[in-house]
């Protein structure tokens, strides 16, 4: 296999409010089309390791580098269009149709004064449909479930149409087999389109089984990196996790 | 599918179609300014017929003769009394929406209004500050009063963002909670000076009523550019209000540099409202109430609502003023309020089955 040059990396990064360190001495590497799980316990700095390989939080030492440049140095609109986030699911104050939401994805590339144009309003139909939610185009987006509405932010990142997708708990909201299907959605993304896939993920088994490479986050530090089945062993599960390894069902091999 | 479905989806239909043409509604809300600018000219305690309307208008404006007589009082009233206070209504009117569309988009809450960020009651301290000041300035018609005024509702914004304008977290809603302070400090001060003023309180009072009487030329010429250049710069990052509405980080990650494009949209709000309160004092409602019904009408998309929500605050206004003076010169507000608020709850009522606030 030939050498990748890493599209994102942070190298000895740490990350922190105030006098509180979150991250400690982060070192990461993420390849062109890789599609890796980042996991741990609540409060090991998963989501914020997310914001700064993102550029919204600027580490306290240590540097991101995307496609080679340093984060901090590239243009807000050229990150936005090379990094898609799903957002967080935050309440709209007024009624907004399911397609106008999903249009916001394409602020990053829209020229500001004229709007959408054909190839953006392509891009938001694909999104719709490739996340399944063509049903729910015109509703009112306050009108829908929670999981329906996850679907709808990650519609959002996907007509950003960008090469890297960052995912902070996308399944949290879904039933099974929604779940399942976001789950294949990435992995489909990821093979056909060559899109780089990033999640932080809860579900130990979704991760082993869907992501080639998982990185464990434990108390601010990357104390694993690779296949799930080197990564996510019983020993390790009950160290960082402190649950009983039985628990947790993971595919044949791994554990 | 069930009946609720069929309702909504019916609902949904006629709403998309409306949405689908903002560029008519556009068009006719035009159409009605320029109806409204007639009427309002031509009724009042003289009525004057529309032809001569056209015929001073043209005449003054452009120095076209039509062929039409009139008398020099039909002229003096038509240019220097009527025309002037229409025109400023219909600018009043389109600042006083914009900021109001502007503020509940950027403070992502639709109870925001143009006086949310304690304009209003910095307004009106300034106003009475300059009322009680035993100085009596007078700069091409603009007095003591319309300087402090303007003054007093920047200084009041920018302090509020100053001290509440963080970005991240809970950044709104301290923004939010800042103006209210503010506004409480700058409106129990309001209060010792209306306390203290003895004759002088009528004057103070008539401010915080709001009205178009002290309408003219000279003040039009002054408050337009500062009003329409703030719409025209906020049209322009109509979009960005549309990323906002996700929330600050998610507008972070679209590529907007959120605190800088916040501060831009608050300070350029904040100028048209500071400009329609020191002309007209402090009329309520318009700003409100007319982002809503836009969005009622085409949807919350900042590239339709703001510049239809400048069209039908010039409307509303001019027409609320027309129906103040036929009724005897009772303050703006109150009409705005009497007629305005129960059009708009109709309004609330029939948009249940589809499309709410």
């Amino acid at each position: 296999m030939t050498e990748v040059p890493p599209i994102l990396s942070a190298s000895a990064v740490t990350i922190g409010y105030g006098a509180r360190t979150i991250v400690d001495d982060g070192d990461l590497v993420i390849r062109a089309g890789e599609r890796l799980a980042v996991v741990g316990p609540n409060g090991a700095g998963k989501s914020t390791l997310l914001r700064a390989l993102t550029g919204v939080l600027v580490p306290r030492s240590g540097v991101v580098h995307l496609c080679g440049d340093p984060i901090g140095s590239v243009h807000r609109r050229a990150v936005a269009r090379t990094i898609a986030v799903v957002p967080e699911l935050a309440d709209l104050p007024f009624a907004m149709p399911v397609e106008d939401v999903v249009a916001l994805g394409r602020l990053p590339h829209e020229p500001p004064l004229n709007g959408l144009r054909p190839v953006d309003i392509a891009a938001v139909d694909a999104a719709i449909d490739r996340v399944g939610i063509g049903s729910l185009r015109r509703r009112d987006v306050r009108e829908l479930s929670m999981g329906e509405r996850q679907l709808v932010f990650i519609a959002v990142a996907l007509a950003q149409a960008a090469p890297i997708l960052v995912l902070d708990e996308p399944t949290a909201h879904l039933d099974i087999r929604h779940q399942v299907e976001v789950m294949e959605l990435l992995v489909e993304l990821n093979q056909r389109d060559g899109t780089t896939v990033l999640a932080v993920l809860h579900d130990l088994a979704f991760a082993a089984h869907f992501f080639p490479r998982v990185v464990v986050l434990d108390h601010g530090r990357i104390v694993a990196d690779g296949s799930p089945f080197e990564v996510l062993d019983a020993g390790r599960i009950r160290a960082v996790f402190g649950v009983d390894p039985a628990l947790v069902r993971l595919p044949v091999g791994a554990a | 599918m069930t009946a609720t479905t069929v309702t909504r989806d019916i609902a949904a239909g006629v709403g998309a179609r409306l949405r689908h043409r903002p560029l008519a509604i556009g068009l006719a809300g035009v159409a009605a300014l320029v109806v409204l600018l007639v009427l309002g000219v031509g009724f009042g305690s003289v009525r004057i017929g529309p032809l001569e309307i056209l015929g001073v208008i043209l005449q003054r404006a452009f120095g076209i003769d039509i062929g039409v007589t009139w008398s020099p009082a039909t002229e003096a009233i038509v240019w220097d009394l009527r025309l002037p206070r229409v025109l400023t209504a219909m600018i009043i009117g389109c600042g006083l929406a914009v900021a109001g569309a502007t503020f509940q988009g950027l403070l992502r809450n639709p109870l925001a209004d143009p006086y949310v960020l304690g304009t209003a009651s910095g307004a009106a301290l300034g106003a009475a500050i300059a009322v009680l000041l035993p100085i009596q300035l007078l700069f091409v018609e603009f007095g003591l009063l319309h300087g402090l005024a303007f003054l007093g509702a920047l200084v009041s914004a920018w302090v509020v963002f100053r001290l509440g304008g963080t970005s991240g977290g809970g950044g709104l809603t301290r923004l939010l909670l800042t103006g209210y302070a503010v506004g409480s400090v700058l409106a129990a001060l309001l209060t010792m000076a209306m306390y203290v003023s003895g004759v002088e309180l009528r004057q103070i009072f008539s401010f915080l009523l709001g009205g178009l009487g002290g309408a003219s030329w000279t003040r039009l010429l002054v408050a337009t550019p500062l009003i329409v250049g703030a719409c025209l710069l906020i049209m322009a990052r109509s979009r960005v209000l549309d990323g906002l509405l996700l929330g600050d980080a998610a507008a972070g990650h679209l590529g907007f540099d959120v605190r800088r494009e916040r501060g831009i949209l608050l300070g350029l709000a904040s100028m048209a409202t500071a400009a329609a309160v020191a002309i007209s004092g402090l009329i309520g409602f318009v700003g409100l109430v007319v982002p809503h019904v836009v969005r009622l009408a085409v949807g919350p998309q900042g590239r339709r609502v703001v510049p239809l929500a400048a069209i039908l605050g010039a409307g509303l206004l001019s027409a609320a003023d027309l129906v103040a003076r036929l009724l005897g010169d009772v303050p703006v507000g109150v009409v705005t309020s009497l007629l305005g608020a129960p059009f708009f709850l109709f309004l609330l009522r029939r948009s249940r089955s589809g499309y709410e606030l």
